[in-house]
């Protein structure tokens, strides 16, 4: 790792790094409990945990915009829902005796551990596009502007499909009128 | 930014690997739900990434993790819809126990 | 400016829009539906005329927009009108039309009346993609579409189980042929990089002889299976179940056509290819024999109809095979009029009686009198009486298979011949017992149906009784050289007159209506004495060559059997073991027999056992688990990330 940064750095910039790494590790460790804990709750605080840390992540990308939308709508929306979710299934979903994953457990494991294999084999020694950025970054408006003019296609589609999704929702979850 | 960009890769790629993981093997069908959760966010993180290290004035990147977050919105509000009514109906919400449409 | 290029897709559009209407607001209209899809049925015949005027004047039209990128190559679509596609939006707007105005008298009353109109509409809006679409991609969109209104409009009356599994019967009957269409979308995709017909047709040269036959005989079994050939025709008697303005429609004018129209468009692929010709003319002319003999004998007025359909869909078809490829949409046109009347006919007199049995009708004529002088009208066209509609194109297709390239024309031309006389005797005879004689049942009380209904029966006879004129001697074979701009690859050849085909022709159904006048009407020759008297062909005949019999014993029986056969088997090797054990200590007298019983057994149950085993091992596959498939996904997508970078490395190295 020291090669990739053989010029001192600023304190700023050991901020940076450390700060990153601090919520890399913590991140990795919330998605572990996601998938491996048995109380399917605790693993929505660490899908919470995830979101946030992913929010810092992108506070550190200078994305500001996204990380209050990420925050506003996981956090705020999404693991709500799921803590929602998990209340309303907590008789299916809990006690000691219910195994939580299924028959395919070492076979799924091979299979993910060979593609992260791959990929992570691939990863550092690609030579990515990068670009040093020179002018403004995009902000708030430049987003803003992109949604209305070059994207309001997207735009409206996508507005269409949570609407859909909304009735979709009420329409399936409402009891059946006997 | 002094962190250089195939680390945010890899730290998406472990998230989504580890999503991947839970979604292939949770029997609860709400965490099968929250591994996808996983993998998205970690499809924003790289597309967040891409955008601030190879076209930071345009945000393109950002938008689509805009549209992902809405997408990931919905997947999770007719996902819940649909577990509350193979709950209401079977009783369960383990997903190898649901095979309706099996032969 | 307003072209009339740009309001093209308006056609289809506006059925489209009006079954959008239909299905979210239709149950609330009531019978108002009815108007809805009325309207839109005229606004598509209205926009459709300047383009069928163009025609008249020589003159195509063509739009077409990119519909996606293939890498760098633009897919398109587009919508063309020539003479082919005048004469089918000629045909399937105006028939259509007044086949909707019919069948608000027809549906009066019905709990789904505004679902039936909407699916109308959306049947409409299938039907002119397949007429109006410029490539192969465009009509197999419709062609799915239409093959869908057709299932929900067969079972209509689902509450019927005879109605839902008709329904079923006509899906799956259509998928098996679908799927041959799709193979030759495919590999004429593969073959010319294009699926559009103009540009097809230009390379299609590059590609002759045997190469064509596989693609082609595939494009053919999209048409087995919508226009109801053998061996997929078994759905078309069974889709009787559905309404009967739906079976005049769908069942004998427009839809089933479209496999023989597909087969017009696309001629160029089947032009000069000898056995992918061969194959076509044999299984139509085959169809056609066929159909007729089970109509000889059916009591249900709508299965005889149903059979002379297939009939006259086989005649297309053979037309085409034999190289007729202007005879046979010409009698596509012809029969589309006679036979969306005669079903009309067929609903009226149901409506007007209550019953679909010939033997309960009788002297309808005084009770019904528009009904059975419109069904006259559409009788002596179907069977071939000149001057009217039905005997010019026959004519043509018997004069087109006399003079055909095609192995064993002749053959084929004798089968036509004696079809035709079989066509004009069961008409002669649908219509003698349904109109003529005295009432057989006193206890139907028919009466007229309305003028909504009696009105659109009127126009249409008028139309199926002079249809035919453009297409005859007397009008220099105008239609033949209209249509013939449609197949500019083809040299248009003069017509010779051959008054020998003609004339054999007029004698055949001359003879084929005398007989059932006699056997009919002046009862000189008994039926029943004819039946018993040929009493094996007869049951043959009644129950429909006992194709559905053929079919559930070759196809759906062995699935049966295989589970027994394994039962058998554990049997077998129990009975195996304790008899081998006997036969040890009784000597070798008895090892001829088991030896026998073994060879016999053994094999018998091999094949049931093989069957069981390998479909275990396949049925281990759908575990119904959806984590095993996306397991399943994400091992094939490890596998296109390893084998991308192998690629890669290779492009590096």
């Amino acid at each position: 790792m020291t090669e990739l940064f053989n010029t001192a750095l600023t304190p700023w910039e050991w901020t940076q790094l450390i700060s990153f790494y601090g919520i890399a590790a913590l991140m990795i460790v919330a998605a572990l409990m996601v998938v491996t804990l048995r109380n399917i709750f605790h693993s929505a605080l660490g899908l919470a945990a995830v979101a946030l840390g992913a929010a810092a992540i992108y506070l550190m990308l200078d994305a500001e915009f996204l990380a209050f939308v990420q925050i506003l709508v996981y956090v705020g929306a999404v693991v709500t829902l799921i803590a929602f979710m998990v209340m309303l299934t907590q008789r299916a979903s809990h006690g000691k005796l219910v195994r939580q994953s299924n028959d395919q457990k070492t076979i799924s494991f091979i299979v993910v551990l060979s593609l992260f294999a791959l990929l992570i084999w691939k990863i550092p020694t690609t030579v990515w596009n990068t670009t040093v950025s020179t002018g403004n970054l995009a902000d708030a408006k430049t987003l803003g502007t992109a949604f209305l003019k070059e994207y309001i296609m997207p735009f409206e589609v996508i507005s269409i499909v949570l609407l859909v999704a909304l009735i979709g929702a009420i329409v399936l979850a409402r009891r059946e009128p006997k | 930014m002094i962190v250089p960009l195939a680390h945010f890769l890899i730290l998406s790629l472990i998230i989504f690997c580890i999503g991947l993981y839970g979604a292939l093997t949770r029997r609860n069908a709400v965490g099968i739900l929250m591994s996808v959760e996983l993998m998205l966010n970690a499809a924003n993180i790289n597309l967040v990434a891409f955008s601030r290290f190879v076209s930071p004035q345009s945000g393109t990147g950002q938008i689509f993790a805009v549209f992902v977050m809405a997408l990931a919105a919905a997947s999770v509000a007719v996902g819940l819809a649909i577990v509350i009514c193979i709950y209401r109906n079977h009783r369960t919400i383990a997903a190898d126990k649901i095979d309706l449409m099996k032969w | 400016m307003l072209n009339y290029t740009n309001l093209i897709p308006l056609i289809p559009l506006i059925p489209l829009a009006s079954f959008v209407i239909l299905i979210l607001f239709g149950s609330r209209m009531k019978e108002k539906a009815a108007y809805v899809s009325i309207g839109a049925a005229l606004a598509a015949f209205a926009l459709s005329v300047p383009g069928i005027m163009m025609t008249l004047k020589h003159q195509s039209v063509h739009m077409e927009w990119i519909w996606l990128y293939l890498g760098d190559r633009p897919i398109k679509m587009g919508f063309m009108i020539d003479s082919l596609t005048a004469m089918m939006l000629f045909v399937v707007t105006f028939i259509g039309s007044l086949i909707h105005i019919y069948s608000v008298g027809y549906m009066h009353g019905d709990k789904r009346f505004s679902r039936y109109f909407a699916y109308l509409s959306l049947f409409f809006f299938s039907m002119l993609l397949i007429v109006l679409g410029d490539n192969l991609i465009m009509v197999f969109i419709g062609w799915e579409m239409v093959g869908l209104c057709s299932y929900l409009l067969i079972s209509f009356w689902f509450e019927r189980m005879s109605a839902a599994r008709a329904g079923m019967k006509a899906f799956l009957a259509n998928r098996v042929g679908d799927v041959g269409f799709l193979l030759a979308i495919l590999s004429f995709f593969w073959m010319f990089g294009t699926v559009n017909f103009e540009q097809m047709a230009e390379k299609i040269h590059q590609y002759q002889g045997t190469m064509l036959v596989i693609p082609a005989v595939l494009l053919f079994c999209g048409a087995v299976g919508k226009s109801a050939q053998f061996p997929l025709h078994v759905w078309l008697p069974d889709a009787m179940e559905g309404p009967t303005p739906v079976s005049a429609l769908i069942h004998a004018a427009t839809m089933v056509a479209a496999g023989v129209y597909m087969v017009a468009r696309s001629f160029f692929v089947f032009h000069g290819n000898i056995e992918a010709m061969q194959v076509v003319s044999y299984i139509g002319c085959f169809t056609a024999f066929m159909a007729a003999t089970i109509a000889l004998t059916q009591t249900d007025i709508k299965k005889v109809l149903a059979y002379s359909t297939l009939s006259q869909l086989g005649y297309m078809v053979m037309a085409l095979g034999v190289g007729g490829y202007i005879a046979g949409p010409f009698h596509l046109m012809t029969h589309a009029f006679f036979k969306a009347l005669l079903f009309l006919g067929a609903g009226s007199v149901i409506h007007g009686t209550g019953t679909q049995d010939i033997r309960q009708m009788g002297g309808l004529m005084k009770k019904m009198p528009i009904t059975a002088w419109t069904f006259l009208a559409a009788f002596v066209a179907i069977a071939g009486l000149p001057p009217f509609a039905g005997f010019w194109s026959k004519d043509e297709i018997l004069l087109s298979t006399f003079n055909s390239p095609v192995p064993g024309h002749l053959f084929l031309f004798a089968v036509g011949l004696f079809t035709e006389a079989l066509t004009a005797f069961y008409m002669a005879r649908v219509f003698f017992l349904t109109f003529l004689g005295d009432a057989r049942d006193k206890e139907i009380h028919a009466h007229e149906s309305p003028l909504v209904m009696t009105v659109p029966l009127a126009i249409l006879a008028f139309f199926a009784l002079f249809i035919g004129l453009p297409g005859s001697p007397m009008a220099g074979h105008w239609f033949q050289h209209w249509l013939q701009q449609s197949f500019p690859y083809m040299h248009a050849h003069e017509i010779h007159l051959n008054f020998g085909v003609m004339g054999a022709s007029i004698f055949l159904a001359l003879s084929g209506i005398g007989l059932a006048y006699l056997m009919y009407i002046k009862g000189t020759i008994s039926p029943d004495k004819v039946a018993q008297s040929i009493r094996p062909l007869y049951i043959y005949s009644l129950n429909k060559w006992y194709w559905d019999e053929i079919y559930g014993m070759f196809l759906i029986k062995p699935f049966l059997w295989s589970t027994n056969a394994l039962y058998a088997f554990d049997v077998w090797i129990v009975d195996g073991v304790v008899n081998g054990a006997a036969m040890v200590a009784r000597g070798l007298g008895f090892l001829q027999f088991i030896f026998d019983k073994y060879i016999v057994d053994g094999i018998v149950n091999l094949f049931g056992w093989v069957t069981q085993k390998s479909s275990r091992i396949v049925r281990l596959v759908q575990t119904g688990i959806i984590q095993n498939y996306i397991l399943l996904l994400v091992v094939g997508l490890a596998l296109i990330v390893w084998f991308k970078i192998l690629e890669n490395m290779h492009a590096v190295l």
